[in-house]
């Protein structure tokens, strides 16, 4: 710590930066693999089948498993919480 | 005192609040327009509009701009003007070459400029310089293209199972989300530079006392002016930040954003009020970082380096000369040459600018090294 710099307030932009700025995208990352995520029996699997692209159903945005819709619901929730506490901390400005 | 000078001096604040507008839409918007994530005329309404509500925000750190790097009280509404002109000069040059450079340090480097050549080089808080502006400056492209390329990295490792339907609808939601939010810091932290130098006027003129808050018709006109800026959209800047830095994907684009973003909002919660142009770069460079295969034009990065180191002292150089034709002609005669050769420099500028036009019709051309499309060289389109 030193007057040209503030080493305390570098490390938590570092470490808060990566949590929120890399740790968010990767959560909705995992939202829409949760969400896209075939049900029982239902849409090819994407990883075997070389041509998913082009199997019907690979084309669907939301997939069949309800236990996957409601997974990638609960990130899609964190990605928002974290957008708001963003919002409040710029009006907040403190 | 002189409210003729106090007019024009306000005039430039906003005309330079309308450059910082339209120099940094790319900061925002140039991923999502490189990736097709929005069209480009509706990215540029969108951040325009959330910029004029980040705007209005918060205020918490306007008027801080000129405290803490010069000596306030040396301060006279000439400084502030030809400060003014220093760092819109460089703003509307580096448009022009369809560099991204930083508008916050146009105006730090006009503002030192001009106190250095009215007052002498003790006018100027070094320290405060360099431990405010230029270190700052200098680690936060590398930390928020730290951030990026961790979140590329994950989001790639993520979602490479994800049909490309998913993939696709989703990131590209995710992009526009990112982007919003830098559009809207953005607003927050840019207009209340404007909204701090206008101040800083009316208090060295007499108008309001020191320590008063910015009037409303300030924070609202600086809000309305740098919205426009924005709307207006500097297409060679996008251009070079969605097409030249690196080939951007939407899952790039949403990591990236996110990361300018939660960079920007960090900092200015501890109090340092960063370029949002070098955040935005850095995260741009780390997401082809992140990505297997991703090319980065080293090339390009390194000729906006370049434009950044020279950014404080060319500004800051202007600024010097427009203090001294000013203050050698006297009075308000000496502002209004000034201010008359800023707006011919200006017009001719933007002619020149009009014969290879870069717009949200050519913006996303094929990158062929340089700013200006191949066929916008050949014919101009009617813009």
């Amino acid at each position: 710590m030193n007057s040209w710099i503030d080493l305390d307030a570098l490390w938590h932009i570092v470490a808060v930066g990566l949590l929120a700025g890399a740790g968010l995208p990767a959560v909705f990352a995992l939202g829409l693999r949760a969400v896209s995520l075939p049900g029982r029996g239902g849409a090819p699997d994407a990883e075997t089948t070389p041509d998913a692209r082009t199997t019907p159903g690979a084309d669907r945005i939301i997939g069949t498993n309800p236990i996957g819709i409601a997974a990638g619901a609960l990130c899609f929730a964190i990605v928002l919480a974290g957008i708001a506490w963003g919002i409040y901390s710029v009006v907040a400005g403190t | 005192m002189n409210d003729g000078v106090l007019v024009l001096v306000v005039m430039t604040a906003l005309a330079f609040d309308f450059t910082n507008g339209f120099h940094d839409t790319g900061n925002a918007m140039a991923t999502s327009i490189a990736t097709g994530a929005l069209p480009p005329k509706i990215a540029v309404a969108l951040s325009g509009a959330l910029n004029l509500v980040g705007a209005f925000l918060s205020l918490s750190v306007a008027a801080t701009i000129a405290s803490g790097l010069v000596n306030t009280h040396l301060v006279t509404l000439t400084v502030v003007f030809a400060g003014l002109v220093g760092g819109i000069t460089w703003n509307l040059l580096t448009w022009f070459f369809g560099i991204p450079s930083s508008s916050s340090h146009a105006l730090i480097g006009g503002v030192i400029g001009a106190t250095m050549a009215a007052a002498g080089s003790h006018g100027v808080k070094w320290h405060g310089v360099v431990s405010k502006v230029i270190i700052p400056a200098g680690l936060s492209p590398v930390i928020a293209g730290l951030i990026a390329t961790c979140g590329t990295y994950l989001v790639y490792r993520l979602s490479r199972n994800v049909p490309d339907g998913t993939r696709n609808h989703g990131f590209r939601i995710g992009q526009i989300g990112s982007a919003s939010l830098v559009s809207l810091a953005h607003g927050t932290n840019d207009a209340q530079k404007t909204m701090g130098v206008i101040t800083l006027a009316l208090i060295a003129n007499g108008t309001l006392n020191s320590g008063d808050q910015a009037p409303f018709w300030v924070i609202l006109s600086c809000a309305i002016a740098i919205s426009a800026g924005t709307y207006l959209g500097g297409w060679r800047v996008i251009r070079t930040l969605g097409k030249g830095l690196v080939e951007i994907d939407s899952p790039q684009g949403m990591a990236a954003e996110s990361s300018s973003a939660a960079t920007i909002l960090l900092s200015s919660h501890f109090g340092y009020s960063l370029s949002t142009t070098h955040v935005a770069t850095g995260s741009i460079l780390g997401t082809g970082l992140g990505r297997k295969g991703a090319e980065v034009r080293w090339g390009v990065a390194g000729r906006m380096a370049t434009a950044w180191l020279l950014t404080l002292p060319a500004a800051g150089l202007v600024g010097a000369i427009c203090y001294w034709i000013a203050d050698g002609i006297g009075g308000t005669a000496g502002v209004v040459v000034v201010f008359a050769i800023l707006v011919i420099a200006s017009v001719a500028l933007y002619l020149q600018a009009r014969k290879t036009p870069v717009s949200h019709h050519n913006v996303n051309a094929e990158w062929d090294g340089t700013v200006v499309p191949a066929d916008a060289k050949k014919e101009p389109i009617a813009a």
